[in-house]
């Protein structure tokens, strides 16, 4: 056995140290598990200083004791070239490593093992932890807001015939493939204005009208967001060509339109048609809140787009103008035909992230007065019989959204991968 | 062929003007028949109402222009406080998100994916509504780093008592000024002559010690005024003395910090894996110390490709700070569109007001930026 050196550990001692680095290791996390869960401090003789920081010192002494190079065994150095390359970067894996262990069991406890789904009424919620009744009971309000109870298959019936028929796009067959832009930008639109304007507003047909105050809840985020999305890309896409054209007027219109609405925030927009549109609107004439916000977003989010579609076009190179050009094609066919779908699959990503922008700026319709799924939450949470549950609101609203848009921009990740073309 | 160019411009202009020919007419209009004039003459009338929150000395009996004033001040701060602290979260978290230690990696990437997916409207009710609303009473509250209170009415620290302030903020200016030429000079030095020094501690050094020196000879004095628990009725406490801070501006600082620093992190990674892996290794190659490879080669072209995006995001959170009108943080909106439009119903003069300074306030830092940009841009041969 060769000399053991406690600053250098080393391959020949393996199993001392391994042993030695292991104890310190399971004494730091000890020591932190027993301070902060059974209020112990086992090592409450230190100083009360060197006693707080006890926990990270053996920590860092255990995982000193088991940084060998070379070790021959595998797992150990994986481990080391992961989290234990220096002191430092040992310190900081374990800082991590000890607030995971204080974060993680409380989260759990407070959305699981002490929470409440079982009853219907606030009396039901008797663990320290999340009360899911609450949730339980005002699910209806959250995903419809005041629409009728017996009326909301109109709601999901709207929601899933829109679904299938933009999914048929997929299925088109090769020779009709040509009319899948035509389909997408005016056919689809038309057919789900008609079906909201129908069945969700009801009033013909026998079905009974509901007025665009009482439609709420996350149905509503989802109106106002493909809408938006449907109307501000072709918009976007003109101001785009408009911002790059050679024609003075039609440059510099779309330019002023561009950095004005990219120069005010949303909420100011949208207070704008709320009570600014009215007083420039023939008197007597009714333009529905719903139709004034969704209008106030896409000119909003139209600019934005612009911009991004602008970033592709300036990346194409010129050649392919000039080659273009040199076919005899006049300005509509060169962009339509050759421009626009090489740039559009260039900003592919960027259109993503403005749409996902754009569903995270639907809450802030609540402004105006319409009830989306934040705006029922602050609803819910001043009803005199659920007083207190904001925080489990809150939280089941952001589970919500953080789904829908991790997977669109996992979406559009994709998509970027799929398109993309090497040149 | 003239007329293909010309048309289309006649067509824009005309339906430019018809529309807004349209709106002027109405609103024209409608403002005859609800008796209102069009003129921002409402701006010196009394507003009338309070402010909870205010950086210079207001009350009811001030005019709009004042209230508009403040609520402007309060924007700036928040945004700035917010520009501040995102900057510094975001390169932090962008740097590890490049670390090679798997845990510090995850956990970066976990914190971008989890606060940029998710509104920001919610994070700041969660801010306020949820996680604030947990905090004690005032009577209930602990002491917090010796000196601070943190309870459900907000933030108490201690507030600076400061004799002679201007002289040490006059020196203060100096110093800014004097680091300026410094840095110009000892730049020049190295262009011409190889010469490199010790910059960031020079500057340092004369930021800190010229404004010590007012303390000694140009008499300013620096105290401090803690808070302490008062009682108001019999359940009702305060703190007098010190700064409060309130919950308002806490939450909507914190959410709008959470939020923006998830992108300035993406920006700086972007920016730093940009830098081709020969640049690196050339300039090793030259006999340059990884701290220099990292000051002259790595950051100077990093930045580059971080500023541009980054200055966005700067905007965006000025513009999101707008959001404060939801939870009653007196800012622009809520004080100016929301308050005083109620009071005076001019809603087309305020609106325009309010839009006009947001314009203005983007513009004059998307300039800024755009200068900054090109002053550190790699001046190509």
């Amino acid at each position: 056995m060769s000399k053991v050196n406690l600053l250098k550990p080393n391959k020949e001692n393996i199993n001392l140290f391994l042993g030695l680095g292991v104890l310190f290791f399971t004494l730091g996390i000890l020591d932190f598990y027993l301070n902060n869960f059974y209020e112990k401090n086992i090592t409450g003789f230190l100083p009360g200083f060197i006693s707080f920081f006890t926990p990270l010192i053996f920590g860092m002494i255990g995982l000193h004791f088991v940084r060998i190079e070379f070790s021959g065994i595998k797992k150990l150095d994986e481990l080391n070239k992961n989290i234990n390359t220096s002191n430092f970067n040992a310190a900081l894996s374990f800082c991590i490593i000890l607030l995971l262990i204080f974060s993680i069991p409380p989260l759990l406890n407070w959305f699981i093992f002490d929470a409440n789904i079982a009853g219907d009424t606030k009396e039901a919620c008797t663990g320290g932890g999340a009360c899911w009744v609450y949730i339980k009971v005002w699910f209806n309000r959250f995903m419809y807001g005041m629409y009728p109870n017996a009326e909301q298959w109109r709601v999901n019936a709207t929601f899933i015939i829109v679904l299938v028929l933009m999914g048929l796009g997929y299925f088109f067959p090769l020779r009709f493939k040509k009319y899948l832009t035509l389909y997408y930008v005016i056919f689809l639109p038309i057919i789900s204005f008609l079906l909201i304007y129908y069945l969700i507003s009801g009033g013909e047909f026998g079905l009974e009208w509901v007025e665009t105050g009482a439609w709420g809840g996350l149905s509503l985020t989802f109106i106002v967001s493909f809408f938006s999305l449907i109307f501000c890309f072709p918009i976007g896409m003109m101001l785009a060509l408009g911002r790059r054209s050679d024609l003075p007027v039609v440059k510099y219109s779309s330019l002023t339109f561009i950095e004005f609405w990219r120069g005010v925030p949303l909420i100011t927009v949208l207070f704008m048609s709320a009570v600014m549109f009215p007083m420039f609107l023939p008197d007597g004439t009714y333009v529905d809140k719903l139709i004034r916000v969704i209008a106030a977003i896409v000119l909003f989010e139209a600019a934005y787009t612009a911009e991004v579609i602008r970033g592709g076009l300036q990346a194409l190179p010129r050649g392919q103008y000039d080659a273009a050009k040199s076919l005899g094609m006049g300005y509509w066919r060169l962009h339509l035909l050759v421009i626009l779908p090489q740039a559009l699959k260039l900003v592919i990503p960027g259109i993503a992230n403005t749409f996902l922008a754009l569903v995270k700026d639907t809450p802030l319709i609540f402004v105006v007065g319409l009830l989306e799924l934040a705006g029922m939450l602050g609803l819910a949470k001043t009803n005199p019989k659920w007083l207190g549950f904001s925080m489990e609101g809150y939280v089941f609203a952001g589970i919500i959204f953080w789904i829908i848009c991790y997977s669109m921009s996992k979406y559009s990740y994709n998509l970027e991968l799929k398109y993309k073309t090497d040149r | 062929m003239k007329l293909k160019k010309i048309l289309p411009q006649f067509l824009t202009l005309l339906f430019i003007v018809l529309i807004f020919g349209f709106f002027t007419m109405n609103a024209q209009e409608n403002m005859d028949t609800r008796g209102i004039e069009f003129g921002f003459g409402f701006l010196k009338q009394e507003a009338s109402f309070d402010i909870q929150f205010s950086l210079i000395d207001y009350d009811g009996s001030k005019s709009y222009a004042r209230a508009y004033l403040v609520g402007l001040l309060n924007t700036l701060l928040v945004s700035a406080i917010g520009i501040i602290l995102c900057t510094i979260l975001g390169v932090v978290i962008g740097v590890a998100r490049l670390s090679p230690n798997y845990l510090i990696n995850r956990t970066a990437s976990v914190y971008i994916e989890f606060f940029r997916n998710i509104p920001l409207l919610l994070q700041i009710f969660f801010w306020y509504f949820a996680a604030l609303r947990a905090l004690p009473m005032p009577e209930d509250a602990s002491l917090l780093l010796g000196t601070s209170y943190m309870t459900i009415k907000g933030l108490y620290t201690p507030a600076p008592i400061w004799n002679n302030f201007d002289v040490f903020l006059i020196s203060l200016i100096i110093s800014l000024i004097l680091i300026f030429f410094f840095n110009r000079y000892a730049k020049r030095k190295q262009e011409e002559a190889g010469i490199q020094y010790p910059k960031f501690l020079i500057s340092l050094g004369i930021f800190l010690i010229i404004p010590a020196l007012t303390f000694i000879f140009g008499g300013v004095d620096l105290q401090w005024s803690f808070p302490e628990l008062k009682q108001l009725a019999k359940t009702s406490f305060t703190y007098e003395g010190g700064v409060g801070i309130p919950p308002e501006l806490i939450a909507l600082t914190l959410a709008l910090t959470l939020y923006t620093a998830t992108f300035i992190a993406e920006n700086v990674r972007a920016g730093i894996q940009g830098i081709g892996k020969g640049q690196k290794e050339a300039a090793a190659s030259i006999g340059l110390t990884p701290g220099q490879v990292l000051k002259l080669v790595i950051m100077p072209q990093a930045l580059r490709i971080i500023i541009p995006p980054t200055t966005n995001q700067y905007l965006n959170l000025t513009k999101n700070s707008s959001l404060a009108a939801a939870i009653a943080y007196p800012d622009l909106v809520l004080v100016f569109a929301g308050t005083a439009m109620m009071q005076t119903g001019r809603a087309i003069e305020i609106v325009a007001i309010t839009m006009a300074t947001y314009l203005t306030i983007s513009l004059s830092i998307s300039l800024f930026m755009n200068w900054y940009n090109k002053s550190i841009a790699i001046k190509e041969k």
